[in-house]
């Protein structure tokens, strides 16, 4: 079936076709769209979810919790402050491995109060071992929530849906909304292992010395790791199903590309045009899109990237001290690699400024203007 | 489940700290600085001690008398001003 609906509204659907058994969240301008239309689906009987009302972020993510534990199939949505406030129960919801599915719309932190995208919200929980994938269309948003459950109940750990707000949480686009029967064979029921039982009590989280606790962690990076390829087989699954192929990342025009721009979300489909339009000029330039942040895919990176002459990275986001993040780690898993690239690091689009073509051409432009990038940070468009 | 851990590497352990931290394994009584003596002179068996320890640490004996279990004690003092009858007092812990 073929829709146009907004981006939050693509969440709302894939948590329906996911068949989620438990909701649990708290509106907050962006995403508030997002559980409006949920909780119309569990009213009116479409999805047979139990709804449940909480008074703050913190209880949203410790109710999920509380399903997910219970073995149900569990959603939640967030963004910006909501997501900061939960922060002590995303480590959580990792350490007791529950495979929740939460969207999050990328909102700037206040203060000041600000309704725009930027992605330092979601930058900001990517040591809680959350997995991340940021999308970059709405029928993107939608197919990933649906992935995300199945990557996510095989390795036991959650996973957060990441879309830019406005430009994708309030952007109407055409939408193919999967078909339910494929769906259901593409993501069968899930069965938890480790659901709270009655027949077998057990203590969950209880006080763990230095004994056991290091390989607990262990464990969890192991099934981070191990998460890369199922997000492959996933995506590639998918898209025999239906029609749709996802990956780690996305390519555009690499093949004889020697400058590189790296970037996430909305931001490279604006790339898209400009490197279309300085193809034609002759400059071989290429993109690679990051859409699985954590875990990082740093050996597909290092493959994508080793070799070129110049790669730039534009983040909208910043870690304060350091450098934008998409950069930070892309430098990162370049830097034992012989033949890495100069890397220019951009930061853009701060507070939902806009990032139009020309922008991503300037800093194309500047980028092949230099022999080497000076400081780990760019600011384009600051207003000196 | 046993209360005892017996696995010997990280392939033996569930995913999460299930039963790995089960507290008749976990004895927390060496937390303690103050411990409570009962003197079973006063105690009338009403049980509230019992009833209020936060920490379920508070047994009852075949005589109903209230036994304070020291594995799990951590000294908190609730039992003392609970007590109706002044029958339960904190000293210190050598």
């Amino acid at each position: 079936m073929q829709k146009v609906i907004m981006g939050n509204h693509a969440l709302s659907w894939g948590a329906l076709l996911s068949r989620a058994e438990v909701i649990a969240a708290y509106p907050i301008t962006p995403q508030t769209e997002v559980v409006e239309l949920l909780s119309n689906m569990c009213a009116d009987g479409d999805l047979d979810a139990q709804f449940i009302k909480v008074e703050s972020e913190h209880s949203a993510m410790a109710a999920s919790m509380g399903a997910s534990a219970a073995g149900a199939r569990t959603f939640t949505a967030t963004s910006a402050q909501g997501l900061a406030l939960m922060h002590e129960v995303l480590h959580w919801a990792t350490g007791a491995r529950l495979p929740i599915v939460m969207g999050n719309i990328n909102r700037a932190m206040a203060p000041p109060w600000t309704i725009w995208t930027e992605q330092t919200d979601s930058i900001s929980e990517r040591d809680t071992g959350w997995l991340q994938i940021y999308t970059s269309s709405i029928q993107e948003i939608l197919d990933s929530v649906i992935q995300a459950y199945k990557v996510a109940e095989q390795v036991y750990l959650p996973v957060m849906v990441v879309l830019d707000s406005f430009v994708l949480s309030h952007t109407n686009e055409n939408c193919d909304i999967p078909d339910q029967k494929k769906v259901d064979a593409y993501l069968p029921k899930f069965n938890n292992e480790y659901k709270l039982d009655v027949n077998k009590p057990a203590a969950y989280g209880g006080l763990t010395g230095p004994d056991w606790y290091y390989e607990l962690r262990y464990k969890i990076q192991k099934d981070t790791e191990r998460s890369l390829d199922l997000f492959v087989e996933t995506g590639k699954e998918f898209g025999e199903v239906f029609g749709r192929e996802y990956g780690l990342v996305e390519t555009y025009k690499m093949d004889d590309a020697d400058t590189v721009l790296v970037t996430s979300a909305s931001i490279a489909s604006t790339a898209r045009p400009v490197i279309d339009a300085m193809r034609e000029e002759g400059h071989k330039v290429g993109l690679v899109r990051v859409r699985v942040f954590r875990p990082f895919p740093s050996d597909l990176m290092r493959k994508l990237l080793a070799g070129r002459k110049k790669v730039l990275v534009v983040d909208r986001n910043i870690s304060f001290g350091m450098s934008g993040a998409f950069y930070e780690e892309t430098k990162a898993a370049l830097y034992n690699v012989k033949s890495s690239p100069p890397m220019w690091g951009y930061i853009a689009g701060l507070g939902g400024r806009d990032v139009p073509t020309n922008v991503v051409r300037d800093m194309i432009d500047q980028t092949l203007s230099e022999d080497h990038p000076e400081g780990d940070i760019i600011w384009i468009g600051v207003k000196k | 489940m046993s209360d005892e851990i017996k696995w010997t590497k990280e392939s033996d352990m569930p995913l999460m700290a299930m039963s790995l931290g089960r507290m008749t394994v976990n004895k927390t009584g060496s937390w303690r600085n103050l411990r409570p003596i009962i003197d079973k002179e006063k105690c009338i068996k009403c049980g509230i001690c019992w009833k209020f320890c936060p920490d379920v640490s508070i047994e009852i004996d075949e005589e109903d008398y209230p036994v304070v279990v020291l594995d799990f004690c951590k000294g908190c003092g609730i039992c003392v001003v609970e007590c109706p009858k002044d029958a339960i007092k904190m000293v210190k812990e050598d």
